[in-house]
């Protein structure tokens, strides 16, 4: 065709869009005189049908889009007469593929390796057709099929996987000792009781993936010879526990839960026990007291929960985290678990991170990671433009690492040695407008209400230690109060009962190691650099900069700030409750803090 | 739903259930908002309700999907489209009063709506993948 003609105009992807197209060129191109010399040809669909109707121009190769008859006239005088391109409709590369950042490219996923939330925010959480489509109970089918219970327990252990909860005991010597431990009745436990101010992870898995705990579940069911689990998950988060529900319903109704689960002759069931909101629950004794439905506070150590557990029976307690990871090793193999991390952390974890960063959410990261690049590669930096002063890690009872730490490795070692801790995953990230000894101060109170009372280091420590952080952020303390802090904060850690209360001296400790020099500038200078504590503070407005534009005044809750309009405005110190509104809404940076 | 006996029962379910969810996005349109805890803090109920309502007025069938949270809270309500075997394209902070123009551009003139685009997710990163397996 391209022989006999000067020109073929093919024209495709209308689907019935514009049947006048075709008419109304064959109509212009007689008009013109060009029959002979141009012909029109109706082409299949190219598959941009979004843009059609599309015409292609040979043998010059031009590519019009969404043309309609009232471009023809224009489109035969330029381009079949003229030779010219008409601009305007020419195909214009899909703004869709090429210049939209592919997830992995985005910084805040580009260091994450998303293993355990692999399908959170992918699938539907309360589809388990979408769970076994993407590969779930795979794991559960190879164990059933292939591995013996012995065999679970030995590849788990080969992973080096360790308690996501925290504490990082080996997961497979834990389910060894559980299944060597004398007793009839077996059972294992979820612990889903996320306590800790400001971390979401286990929330976010139990509500975007809750198939992959309960397969987790039933495969260390399986290897330590269990035939009843519990998930106790606090009440606080109720779409956890409806999508659990839902997930454990869709699981009992395939047969994944039940009796004689795949035709295996395996029985085990899964039930959901919710907790009341005592943060203490979440320690693993007295998780188990709660669910036995006694009052949660922790029980003296005398045996470990592996032996004599929930209803003293042997029992394997893990974090949700922990039990989503088994899945993961008994597809991929405890090798290639044991690949990711560092010598003694080995595989994934995930963090919330939170505070003052840029980009606030969830993540999951190779444990080894340096915080420096979690704090600014992932989360952006800090939000603001303030300067960033420390990260606690571990929630209300980890520690506070500051700058000059930033290239720790985040494991569970490197992380105790550093005077914090793993924890569960939180991760507060802190600016230069944070006072050290104030945030000391908020999470002993938030410890001081949580602590089940039971022991009186951590009862009566946590008490006596928020005191005196109170009376040094009021400016009453002293040099001693230092001294008398970190003889208290020893003997709570060495004496208390369970790990709220050997935990608790954390915030403390790790600042008075790392910040000294703030209590002291509270202590001797009755100064709060940061500028936070209420008491070592003043408001005051600067004449320069003040316009008495009467903002303040207006705003201000205790009518403690006086000025003519268009002079220049004053804070009455004896009325001002130093709430700072004054600060935040003035436009001229004319209020200052002393 | 059936009782699953065997192994080989769970492996045939899986075949076709990835054939189904296969076709389901290859042949239509597949809209996911994030429905976590933080994606509905954030407003992705009054999101998913505008979505259904710019749906119904323009009679477009589409399939509305909801998910847990994929991380990115600060981003939050996202909303994701996908059609056909294009990458997924997801939205983030979207608002109710941005669905209108989303619907309109993305999902009716297959035209993202770039200065509210996120990122996207190729086609081989889809959990229909089989991400499960891999390494």
């Amino acid at each position: 065709m391209a022989e006999r003609h000067r020109a073929d105009v093919l024209v495709s992807c209308l689907h019935g869009r514009c049947e006048e197209l075709i008419p109304a060129l064959e109509e212009e191109i007689k008009r013109r005189g060009l029959v002979g010399e141009v012909e029109v040809v109706e082409a299949g669909c190219r598959g941009l049908c979004a843009m059609g109707p599309v015409l292609l121009i040979q043998p010059e190769g031009l590519f019009y889009t969404n043309v309609g008859p009232a471009d023809v006239p224009e489109l035969v005088e330029e381009t079949l007469i003229k030779g010219r391109v008409v601009e305007r409709l020419t195909y214009k590369e899909p703004v869709t593929h090429q210049t939209v950042c592919r997830y992995e490219d985005i910084p805040f996923y580009k260091k994450q390796v998303r293993h355990v939330m692999r399908q959170c925010g992918l699938i539907d959480p309360q589809s388990i057709d979408e769970y076994i489509a993407v590969g779930g109970y795979q794991a559960l089918a190879k164990v059933l099929s292939s591995m013996t219970p012995e065999q679970v327990i030995e590849e788990v252990k080969r992973s080096g996987l360790r308690g996501r909860g925290g504490a990082g005991f080996s997961t497979g010597a834990k389910w060894e000792s559980t299944r060597r431990a004398k007793g009839e009745v077996r059972y294992v436990v979820a612990n889903g009781d996320e306590g800790d101010p400001g971390a979401f992870m286990n929330r976010s898995l139990m509500e975007g993936d809750p198939h992959s705990i309960i397969e987790g579940m039933i495969i260390g069911a399986y290897a330590i010879g269990a035939h009843q689990g519990f998930i106790y998950v606090r009440d606080e988060y109720p779409l956890a526990v409806h999508n659990l529900q839902v997930a454990l319903e869709q699981a009992r109704e395939y047969g994944l839960l039940g009796t004689d689960i795949l035709g295996s002759g395996f029985d085990f069931d899964i039930k959901i026990v919710r907790g009341a909101g005592a943060f203490v629950c979440g320690e693993s004794s007295a998780l188990m007291q709660s669910l036995e439905g006694k009052v949660g506070e922790p029980r003296p150590k005398h045996f470990h929960a592996t032996e004599r557990g929930l209803w003293d029976c042997p029992t394997a307690l893990n974090n949700v985290e922990t039990w989503a990871n088994i899945p993961l090793i008994i597809n991929n193999g405890a090798d290639w678990f044991a690949s990711i991390g560092t010598e003694r952390s080995k595989g994934t974890k995930t963090f919330c991170l939170v505070g003052q960063v840029q980009n606030t959410g969830l993540i999951e990261v190779p444990l080894g990671i340096r915080l420096r690049e979690i704090i600014y590669d992932i989360g952006g930096g800090i939000r603001g433009g303030g300067e960033f002063k420390a990260v606690q890690t571990g929630g209300p009872s980890g520690g506070c690492i500051p700058a000059s730490m930033l290239d720790l490795p985040v494991d569970y070692d490197s992380l105790v040695e550093a005077g914090s801790m793993m924890g569960s995953g939180g991760m507060i990230v802190m600016d230069d407008h944070t006072c050290m000894v104030d945030v000391a101060r908020y999470f002993l109170d938030f410890l001081k209400e949580e602590s089940c009372g039971k022991c009186v280091p951590c009862r009566e420590g946590i008490r006596r230690m928020l005191e005196i952080l109170t009376r040094i952020t009021e400016g009453q303390g002293t040099l001693t109060d230092l001294t008398t802090l970190e003889g208290l904060a020893k003997v709570v850690r060495s004496a208390s009962l369970c790990g709220l209360g050997k935990s608790a001296p954390n915030p403390v400790l790790s600042t008075l190691h790392y910040f000294r020099d703030e209590y002291v500038a509270h202590i001797v200078d009755h100064r709060c650099p940061a500028k936070v504590c209420k008491a070592l503070i003043e408001y005051s407005i600067d004449p320069e900069k003040c316009t008495g534009c009467g903002l303040c005044r207006r705003k201000c809750p205790r009518e403690a700030i006086s000025g003519e309009r268009k002079e220049v405005h004053t804070i009455d110190a004896a009325l001002c409750i130093k709430c700072g509104i004054c600060h935040d809404v003035c436009r001229f940076d004319a209020v200052v803090v002393r | 739903m059936p009782r699953l006996k065997s192994i080989a029962e769970l492996q045939q379910l899986r075949a076709q259930l990835q054939k189904d969810l296969g076709s389901r996005t290859e042949t239509s349109t597949t809209i996911t908002v994030g429905m976590g805890t933080c994606g509905i803090s954030a407003g992705a109920r009054d999101v998913m309700l505008a979505i259904l309502d710019a749906l119904n007025a323009r009679g477009i069938t589409a399939h509305v999907t909801t998910v847990g949270c994929i991380g990115m809270c600060h981003k939050e309500p996202l909303v994701d489209i996908q059609q056909g075997d294009e990458p997924r394209i997801t939205y983030g902070n979207v608002t109710p009063k941005m669905v209108e123009r989303i619907i309109e551009e993305h999902v009716v003139n297959g035209r993202v709506v770039e200065e509210w685009v996120v990122g996207r997710v190729e086609p081989a990163h889809r959990p229909a993948a089989g991400a499960g397996q891999e390494a």
